[in-house]
């Protein structure tokens, strides 16, 4: 008994071994297993053993039994996964295809860069103001202190609508419109179109300003400098060199140009600098006693200063763009890059 | 202002690099631009001496000549006719470069041997004389090279004058900034004026009818001069200014005026009628022919120089032809005066003369320079043409002009402004060093009286300008100002804009820029009535072009140009918005109205890929993208209506954008016959919306409402409708029976054709019913849902489809 006992055992291992489907497996399992199985049958007829070998070969017909049970179990399992992983791997797609899907669009340059410079200012207390872009001659010159037939008009070239109206040349008049309404103390920024007759590669008859104006008791020329320098280093860079150069503004005084060192050739010089290794980019100054008159301020208590900067020449140098009206082609290949 | 520092150097001694030179100036606010460096174009031509002259033995029209260097002697063949043994001329030697980049070679010509050649001005391009041989002065040392011995060559530096800075205008006020910038000692030119016996008051005499546009009239009277060029050091002098030499008088006005500062005119004044100078404003239609050869109806009001008769010069401005210096003009009347600034200004604008002389008049010339002028530049006439100087000036002068003294200068104000504290002893020093003259009034006062070329100078901030310019901008510490709170509110618009930018760019919008000036033109491609209120347009007297000469009234124009220019670039799939403004025509000298308005344009495809959707965008694209920022911004209340289609939209494809019972914009497919004008070759759909309008509405005070925790349950319905129902309008209508346990309405299924009736459509609602407090049962489902339905049908006559 024993011996068929072996033999059952090596014979179901082996057919379990070749059985290649759920089926085949769960046969063997009945042949050997089932209730009318052959170990089944060995076991029912333990009393044909002998009395002292009977406890061993008991013993061993349910080692036998649940080797089989196990190795059964194992069979299916492995069958199972296989069937899957066939299953998955039919399932399989070209992951490098592109998804499916709304892109994103782009926000302008232009408009990328002055929020990047309203954030910066915002940070600093300047709230946003707006004014009317076609403007009366008054504000956007004479509450400037650029009277009429005054050399400083020559700064600006004028797009005219009637003798005493214009499209604003900056967004200035907005700061006195602003300081007609409020006392000091005033944190400004003023971002808008304004407009000048020029066309080239470095000019458009459109183009976007961010002016600032900060109006307080016992504001200095070096609060200037330290608001514009720590401004200039966020939006260029912690290591940018820049350097304040007395200009004339008729409606600052002192007046300074602030120049950056070229982002392009480090002031080594080239033609984006023009060879100086600088590269104009702010207008500054405090604001002239004239506008705080025509304003209504005492220039006695308070002080301020205003600067004006380029959004167009900002984008152009930050974004490496060569010729400005691009800007405005709206190009769609252009536009998707920024 | 081009600033030659050889000139420079003829009133300071300079030693500094042109760079370092041009850094200091830029630094003190006279920006230097450019640094040009002018070099002589030949090399090897030297300073040589004409030791005989004999004809050519085989060619009538050559000479031989021997020609020495000093060193050695040359045998040159040469064609000029102006050559006399003993000449000092200018040879160019064998191996030679002379410009054009000729090299001199040894020669035969004609069987005679030629070991270099002797040059014209023309031909070394130090001049314009190409008649003969170029003389050279008898002192010149034989053997120099000529471009040391004639001090060719020069630096010239382009320096930006602001309008502030008239006193810069000139090389004597280069001069003065340098010698203030380098503590350098400034050297006048000397004057050596001569005088005749015979004095101008008995032959000429000034009338100034118009005192308030000329305050100060001088001239003087020049006997017996001789009309040839100017000498080399005067031309290139005036070249290196960027000036064209003309002749010996008009280049010594030309100089005195560079070198001062001071405009000055000569007359011929056997033109001058009468001999007599009135200056006057011009009368209503008067005609004058000036120097440029040009005839002008003068505007009323321009000052004019005449003489006993007529007009002979625009004052301050430009010379007329009738009174130009000749060939042979023996007598001239020099004048110097003073015009005011604002009056010329005018003048030369409305004629359209940005002259040098008008550039320096209008902003202002220093009222006590006029007589120094006027005599130097006399002096330099005699000196030049050989002319004798009448005795005595005419020199009318009835108004003052007015100077400005004793400006008070408190130091503290100077550290409250800068922020740096300047030492007093330093404050004086720097306004000492620009020609102020300061009195000390009391503890920390001043009295500060500008010289009166600093024509700017009028106030105490003018005054601690100029101290902080030249103490240093970066000697100025910077520093922080402390906070204050400010009472402005931020604009509700801006946030709303940034709102809208995120979600149109999140769903696949780019933004572009358009400018706001746009075609007269383009009301007629979008087709708007005579009486719409977009013809209203706020027009620019002055446009660089007829498409940019009117503010737009719609963005719509200049997306579709957008639109345009891109398929052009075949980009077709394309999702477009622009923010900005428009602008509409109030009366004449009022501000016109300006909207602040969003606009977006969809054409294409609905999507780039191509293995992907290959579906055309349509209406209910570009509507969804508007929907979602109403969303976005919570505005339950906007709708779109058929009403008040646009010319430039589908009549069938396109409706009102209202906000309740408001409109504030459109939405729609563009019209093709617009598409055809514009010769668009693609479908588009575009929207416009008044930002100011939406953002008065926009209330983002969100009120939580409690969700259930019951299921919900639909039922769906299907509605046969006559065609032209609009689907709005059944929700509507179920909405309105505020039925509480109807959760929502939707719209799942629209359907026309086979099986059911022609002009009719079927539309599919969703209705799904929970309560807050409990699972709703059927019976309770069944009643409410059949009382909608039936109402709903009672309502529009509705049929259930089966």
């Amino acid at each position: 008994m024993i011996a068929d006992l072996q033999h059952l055992e090596k014979n179901a291992l082996a057919e379990l071994e070749k059985a290649d489907s759920e089926d085949s497996i769960l046969a063997v399992r009945t042949k050997y297993l089932g209730r009318k199985g052959l170990l089944t049958g060995l076991l029912r007829n333990i009393s044909s053993v002998p009395a002292e070998e009977r406890r061993s070969f008991g013993k061993r017909c349910n080692e036998v039994k649940e080797l089989l049970e196990k190795n059964i179990e194992e069979a299916l399992l492995r069958r199972t996964e296989d069937q899957k992983a066939g299953m998955l791997a039919g399932q399989q797609i070209d992951v490098t295809l592109p998804g499916r899907g709304i892109r994103a669009g782009s926000v302008h340059p232009v408009v990328q860069i002055r929020r990047e410079i309203c954030d910066i200012f915002a940070a600093f207390g300047f709230s946003v103001v707006e004014g009317p872009e076609v403007e009366l001659d008054y504000y956007n010159f004479e509450a400037l202190n650029i009277p009429k037939d005054h050399p400083a008009r020559d700064m600006q070239d004028t797009f005219y609508i009637e003798e005493n109206m214009v499209l604003r040349t900056h967004t200035s008049p907005v700061q006195v419109r602003i300081m007609e309404k409020v006392k000091p103390p005033v944190r400004i920024l003023s971002p808008g179109r304004v407009y000048r007759p020029d066309s080239d590669v470095s000019h458009t008859p459109m183009f976007h300003q961010v002016e600032g104006l900060l109006v307080d008791r016992g504001v200095s020329f070096g609060d200037l400098k330290g608001i514009l320098t720590a401004f200039l280093r966020k939006i260029f860079g912690e290591d940018t060199i820049l350097r304040f150069r007395p200009s004339f503004f008729p409606f600052t005084e002192p007046s300074a140009e602030v120049d950056i060192r070229c982002v392009m050739c480090g002031g080594k010089g080239c033609r984006v600098c023009g060879q100086s290794g600088w590269l104009e980019i702010l207008g500054s100054g405090m604001v002239d006693p004239a506008v705080f008159q025509n304003v209504g301020y005492d220039s006695e208590r308070y002080t301020g200063f205003a600067f004006g900067m380029g959004l167009e020449r900002m984008a152009m140098l930050k974004y490496g763009i060569s010729d400005i009206r691009l800007l405005f082609e709206n190009d769609i290949r252009f536009l998707k890059q920024f | 202002m081009l600033v030659s520092l050889k000139w420079l150097k003829d009133y300071i001694d300079l030693e500094t690099a042109p760079e370092e030179l041009a850094d200091r100036l830029t630094m003190a606010g006279l920006e230097v631009d450019e640094i040009q460096t002018l070099a002589p174009k030949f090399s090897g031509v030297v300073v040589a001496k004409i030791l005989s002259v004999r004809p050519h033995p085989n060619a009538d029209k050559l000479s031989l000549c021997d020609v020495t260097d000093g060193a050695q002697t040359y045998p040159i063949v040469c064609g000029a006719k102006n050559i006399h043994a003993g000449d000092i001329v200018a040879l160019a030697k064998t191996g030679a470069v002379i410009p054009g980049g000729y090299t001199i070679k040894s020669t035969t010509l004609r069987g005679e041997k030629s070991e270099g050649m002797l040059c014209s001005e023309a031909e070394l391009e130090i001049g314009e004389d190409a008649s003969g041989i170029l003389q050279l002065p008898a002192e010149l040392a034989l053997g120099r090279p000529l471009e040391e011995a004639l001090d060719l060559g020069d630096t010239v530096l382009d320096v930006g004058i602001t309008p502030n800075r008239s006193d810069c205008l000139s090389m004597i006020g280069m001069a003065r900034e340098v010698a203030a910038l380098t503590g350098k000692k400034m050297k006048r030119p000397e004057a050596s004026l001569v005088e005749s016996a015979e004095d101008v008051s008995l032959l000429s005499s000034v009338t100034i009818e118009d005192a308030d546009l000329c305050p100060r009239y001088t001239a003087r009277l020049i006997q017996n001069v001789t009309i040839g060029d100017s000498p080399v050091w005067m031309k290139t002098r005036l070249e290196a200014a960027g000036l064209r030499a003309i002749n010996n008088v008009v280049d010594v006005t030309n100089f005195v005026m560079l070198e001062m500062g001071q405009p000055l005119h000569a007359f011929d004044f056997r033109f001058l009628e009468e001999g007599r100078i009135v200056v006057r404003k011009s009368k209503p239609g008067e005609e004058f022919i000036s120097l440029d050869e040009k005839s002008r109806i003068l505007p009323e009001n321009t000052l004019l120089i005449c003489d006993g008769k007529k007009p002979v010069a625009i004052a301050g401005i430009m010379g007329g032809l009738n009174s130009e210096v000749k060939e042979d003009t023996r007598t001239i009347f020099l004048e110097s005066a003073y015009f005011n600034p604002s009056s010329i200004r005018r003048s030369s604008r409305r004629l359209g003369m940005p002259t040098d002389a008008a550039f320096r008049f209008e902003r202002g010339i220093d009222p006590e320079g006029v007589i120094r002028a006027l005599d130097r530049a006399a002096q330099l006439i005699a000196e030049l043409s050989g002319g004798v100087v009448c005795k005595n000036y005419l020199d009318e002068y009835p108004a003052k002009i007015k100077a400005v003294e004793n400006i008070p200068l408190r130091m503290d104000r100077i550290r409250r402004v800068i922020g740096a504290d300047v030492p007093a002893r330093e404050a004086v020093r720097i306004l000492k060093s620009i020609g102020m003259t300061l009195k000390r009034e009391g503890r920390g006062v001043y009295r500060v009286t500008p010289p009166s070329f600093r024509v700017d100078i009028e106030r105490e901030i003018d005054l601690i300008e100029e101290i902080a310019r030249l103490y240093g901008y970066d000697r100025v510490p910077s520093t922080l100002p402390s906070v204050s709170v400010t009472e402005l509110d931020a604009i509700p618009r801006l946030a709303l804009e940034e709102r809208i930018r995120r979600l149109l760019t999140g769903s696949g919008f780019s933004e572009i820029i358009t400018y706001s000036f746009t075609s007269p033109d383009s009301v007629e491609a979008l087709g708007l009535p005579p009486e719409d209120e977009r013809r209203r347009f706020v027009v620019i007297k002055n446009p660089l072009t007829e498409d940019q000469s009117v503010m737009r009234t719609t963005l719509a124009y200049g997306l579709l140009e957008t639109l345009k220019k891109n398929l052009h670039n075949a980009s077709f799939n394309l999702k477009l918005f622009e923010m900005g403004r428009t602008f509409f025509k109030r009366q004449d000298g009022e501000l016109p109205e300006e909207r602040n308005i969003l606009a977006a344009l969809i054409s294409g495809k609905a999507s780039d890929d191509l293995w992907g959707s290959k579906i055309s965008v349509d209406f209910y694209d570009l509507k969804g993208s508007l929907e979602n920022i109403f969303q976005d911004l919570k505005l339950d209340s906007c709708r779109c209506r058929v009403k008040m289609p646009e010319p430039f939209l589908h009549p069938g494809q396109s409706c009102g954008v209202y906000l309740g019972d408001v409109q504030i914009g459109f939405l729609g497919k563009a019209h093709p016959d617009v598409l055809k004008k514009m010769d668009i070759k693609s479908d588009a759909y575009l929207f416009e919306i008044n930002l100011d309008l939406l953002g008065n509405q926009v209330d983002r005070r969100i009120r939580y409402r409690e969700i259930s925790k019951f299921p919900a349950v639909s039922r769906d319905v299907a509605f046969v409708l006559p065609e032209s129902m609009e689907s709005e309008k059944m929700l509507e209508i179920v909405l309105s029976q505020q039925e509480d346990l109807l959760e929502n309405v939707s719209i799942f299924d629209i359907y026309a054709g086979k099986g059911l009736e022609e002009r009719t459509k079927s539309l599919g609602l969703r209705f799904s019913y929970r309560a807050l407090d409990r699972t709703l049962t059927d019976a309770e489902i069944n009643s409410i849902h059949n009382r909608i339905v039936q109402n709903t049908v009672q309502k529009t006559g509705a049929k259930i489809r089966a």
